[in-house]
Parts: structure tokens; sequence; C-alpha cells
């Protein structure tokens, strides 16, 4: 199976770039196209879960589960797409909706008290006892002006972390 | 051979005494500016730094790229090239390729025919058989290297036969082991190998004498520190060499070495292999081809080229601890050999991380989220 470019023509890299909404350079496609082949071991034309939990470094991340489902399947063009979130060309509104799509795993646009507290649990494991999870969590949205039954939407989310912005990107250096 | 398909959760292996991996982990990830001021909605909501963590684990990783074969430039693009680059084809696969099986057939013909005698007509007198095994090991693994055509360059003095020593090596291939063998009759620990690899372990590298270990039998590293100790006291056996890193990596970084080899009381002597790619990547990538398949890919190319470096002794240091010991040696091996050292566990490669390191990073959450909320 080839790593080069010689497997992406021109077509198929303005085509992915298209896709991602320019968040990409066309040499970060070719290399993300190396690695996507190098994770795509069977030549299935996606990767499998499987694979990405033999990543070290991300089976040990605690949200690699809840990112497992977002990244279920995925060809390439729709991985290209997923890490574009990641690139420094990606808006903030971008990041912010991904976020929210992190929380909002039945994706019915809705965030409740225990979407919020799930993630938590995850992010602390068994460093935080659940009640104390609640409390906390209670007194800062009290504090922020919401509810503990309150339900937040995308707008909610924009307003909460659109001032002081998300820093969410890492380095596509190319081989 | 081996499919990453069925990962399961290791146990002993990967769990307590490996040092710190968020020393080693890349940039960013422990790196974080500590978030200061009270906890907020916005704070608790962030995910941004935990995100960017697994992403860029999913874009790059320091444990795959230790696996990856990087198959060499494509050269013959062009009008005179690619004649020249199929002239190189035909010589390689139509003439030297059956040379090179026929040096090996003469070199089995050769070495069974005196090795079968040897090894039934001597029984009685120990001591002759063994030295006489040994050489005839020996030059086995000279014609293997000659039939790949082997240039190999030897730097250092040569292993001497003594007790309480063993060595330890880097790991490309499992021809590292016929390249140091041809020098010197080690004997050596191996995983067990189904196959026609498995038969020659079981009979011709018994007589140099062998340990096998099955990487799945987590109750097996107890018996094998046990032989291993006991090889190591015999003053008749052959010198042990090892490879700590327990796995083949592709000659461009080294894996943490696993401590059994530092920890059995005796000295031990560095020796570290680097090939040279532009001749054959020697680099057996087990997930992708057979031993078979990968011999054969040595065996149609123009020539292994590597140099071997013994390097100095080393021993325990008053106060240093077994895996503190491995990880100086790691360190002059990958020195020597110009390699780069990666904090993972090269098992990693058949079970998943010990949810213990997950756990750091939750704790690291908990506690910050306690401490923030403190704060007026």
């Amino acid at each position: 199976m080839g790593n080069s470019s010689s497997m992406l023509t021109q077509y198929d890299i303005e085509e992915v770039q298209k896709h991602s909404n320019g968040a990409f350079t066309q040499q970060e496609i070719v290399s993300l196209y190396s690695r996507f082949c190098q994770l795509d071991r069977k030549n299935c034309g996606f990767i499998p879960s499987d694979e990405f939990l033999t990543i070290p470094e991300f089976a040990l991340n605690p949200l690699s589960h809840t990112l497992l489902t977002m990244l279920d399947a995925l060809n390439f063009k729709d991985f290209v797409a997923f890490l574009s979130v990641f690139s420094p060309r990606a808006t903030l509104q971008h990041k912010i909706e991904f976020i929210f799509k992190v929380y909002d795993t039945d994706c019915n646009g809705k965030v409740t008290f225990r979407d919020i507290l799930r993630v938590l649990k995850d992010m602390s494991g068994q460093f935080m006892p659940e009640k104390q999870m609640e409390e906390i969590l209670t007194k800062v949205l009290e504090e922020a002006g919401y509810q503990k039954d309150s339900v937040l939407v995308l707008s909610d989310f924009m307003k909460i972390l659109g001032d002081k912005g998300v820093k969410m990107e890492v380095d596509f250096h190319v081989d | 051979m081996t499919s990453a398909g069925t990962l399961k959760t290791s146990r002993s292996e990967l769990d307590l005494d490996r040092p710190n991996i968020e020393d080693y982990l890349p940039t960013g990830s422990s790196i974080q500016q500590e978030p200061r001021g009270k906890l907020r909605l916005h704070d608790l909501l962030d995910l941004s730094p935990t995100l960017s963590e697994a992403a860029g684990a999913i874009v790059d990783d320091s444990f795959t790229r230790c696996f990856k074969s990087n198959p060499p430039e494509p050269w013959n693009w062009n009008v005179y090239l690619f004649p020249l680059w199929c002239c190189g084809v035909v010589f390689r696969y139509l003439i030297l390729f059956p040379a090179r099986v026929l040096v090996l057939t003469i070199g089995w013909i050769i070495f069974l025919s005196s090795f079968i005698p040897v090894h039934f007509l001597l029984k009685g007198q120990d001591k002759l058989r063994r030295n006489l095994e040994r050489s005839l090991v020996e030059m086995m693994c000279s014609f293997f290297v000659a039939s790949w055509t082997g240039v190999v360059k030897y730097h250092g003095p040569r292993p001497s036969r003594r007790p309480k020593q063993v060595f330890v090596a880097n790991h490309t291939s499992m021809i590292d082991f016929i390249i140091l063998e041809q020098m010197t009759a080690f004997a050596v620990i191996m995983q067990k190998h189904p196959g026609w690899v498995g038969l020659l372990q079981s009979t011709i590298l018994e007589s140099v004498g062998c340990i096998w270990f099955n990487r799945s039998e987590a109750k097996d590293r107890e018996i094998v520190t046990r032989k291993l100790r006991e090889h190591v006291q015999g003053a008749d056996n052959n010198p042990l060499l090892i490879f700590p890193e327990g796995t083949c990596v592709n000659n461009h970084y080294t894996v943490m070495f696993k401590k059994g080899a530092f920890e059995l009381g005796c000295t031990v002597c560095p020796v570290a292999i680097k090939y040279n790619k532009i001749f054959v990547d020697a680099f057996w990538n087990s997930r992708k081809q057979s031993f078979t398949k990968h011999l054969l890919q040595l065996m149609t190319s123009w020539a292994v080229v590597c140099d071997v470096w013994y390097l100095e002794p080393q021993n325990l240091k008053p106060g240093e601890t077994p895996i503190e010991f491995a990880e100086r040696v790691r360190d002059i091996i990958s020195h020597r050999a110009g390699l780069k050292k990666v904090p993972w566990d090269g098992y990693l490669k058949y079970s998943r991380p010990s949810p213990k390191h997950r756990e750091r990073k939750q704790q690291n959450f908990a506690e910050s989220m306690l401490r923030r909320l403190e704060e007026k």
C-alpha cells in the first residue's frame, strides 16, 4: 500500500480541502493521508475503532471513549474533516460546536446536567465522588446564571466559552 | 504475523514499576499552563486541553512511529534511470538470488552433515561436543550472513566468555541474532515462534543454550527470570544475549528496556546495532510480513550493511534501581547507534496501556478543580 502522494490525485486533495473548509494546506492533507493509511492497516477505507486504541497516547486519554463514537468508521474525507477543528485556521465557532458535540452524545442539540456530569466523571475518574461533583457543578452553574435543571444549547455554549476563547490546536507538522 | 486484533488489558508487565510516562510525553500534555483563578463554568466546560492531546495522538504519536517501516524514496522515475533499475532487478532476482540460495544450501548441507554426527556420536564427551557445536552454529550463521551479502563492521573488543555477564542489544529483526552469533556463539532468550523458525529454535539453538518465553503468559515471567539466573551462574554456558526491548523496532528509535536483564546481579555488556538503510531496510515489521518473506526480501536486495558496537560493560551503580540501570544502558546504546528514545513499552504492540496512566491525568484534573474551587 503506497504511502506517498501518488495515491492521491490533485482532485482528491482539493475535494478533501473543500470538505474540511480549507483548514489544511495540500501538504498537510498529504501528510494526513500517510497517517490514515498507516492506521488503516487492513485497507478497508476506514479506520476501525480498535485501531485508535492501539495508539497508547490516545488510549490513555480520559475522553477517548467519547471520541471513539465520533471517530467510528470515518473514511479519509471525514477523518480530515474531524481533525480540521484542531487546525489553527479553524474558527472559534467551529471549535465550540465541537466541544458541544462531545457533551451532546444523543445529538439532540441539548446538553443537560447529566451530560456534563458524565463528561466530568470521565475526566476525574475515581478521584472525585459523584456527589461532590454534582455539588460543584450545581454551584458553578448557579454562579453563571443557570439552574441545575437548565438545558444548555449551542448558543449558551457560545456565550460561556466565547469571551475567553478556546485554545484547541494540534501541530500538523509535515513529515 | 501477529495481529493487534485481540487486544487485552495488560497486567504485571505494564504496571507499577514503570518510570513516569508523563515525564516523557510530547509537548503540550503536562506542560500546560496551570489554570489559575476561581473555578467558573467556562473552566468546567472547556475540554480543549484534553481534546487537543487526543487529536495530537491521532495525528502522530511516538509509539507507532517506532514500528513504521519507511520505504526508501523511489529513484527510478526517469527515462534512463528506469532501465538501470530494471537491470538491477534482473540481476538481483535472477543472478544474485539463485547464487545466494546455492550458498545457503551448501551451508546447510555442510552444517547438518557435521552437526548431526557430532550431536549423536559425541554424546559422552560433553565439552568437546559443545565446542564443536558452537563452532558449527557460528559457521552456519556466517553462511546466512553471506546469503544476504552482509557487510558487518564490528567495533570494540569481542565478547569474552566469562561468568556473570549478559549482553544486551537493541532489536530490529531476528537477523540481529544471526549477525551477532556469527562472531560469538551466544545463548539467547527468545519468543517461541511457530513454523520452521520454531523447529530451528527447538533443535539447533538448543545446543547453544536457549531460553524460551511466551509473551502472553503472565506467570511465565517468574519462570523465565529463574532460568536466566541459573544460566548466568553456570560457568560453562555460552554468554547470554538478551534483547530487552522485547520486540522489533524500526532502528530509528528504542523503546523501554525490560528490567529483567538488569536485575540478575551481573555485569551488563551493551551492544549497539545500526543498519544502513541505503541498501535495504532490515526492520522486520512482524505486523506486516512473515519472517520467511522478510528473509526473501533480504536475499533479493543488494546487501545488508550494518555496524555493531560492543560497548563498555556496565554494572549496577550503588543506589541505582534496576529500572534506572536499564534506562542508563538504553541511553548508552541509543547514543552510540544514533537512535531516539521513546517512553513506551514494546509490549503495547500486543496489549493496551494500563488504566493507571489514565488515572494520573484524572487525578490531576480532579485536584485542580478542587483547588480552584477554594480560590476567591
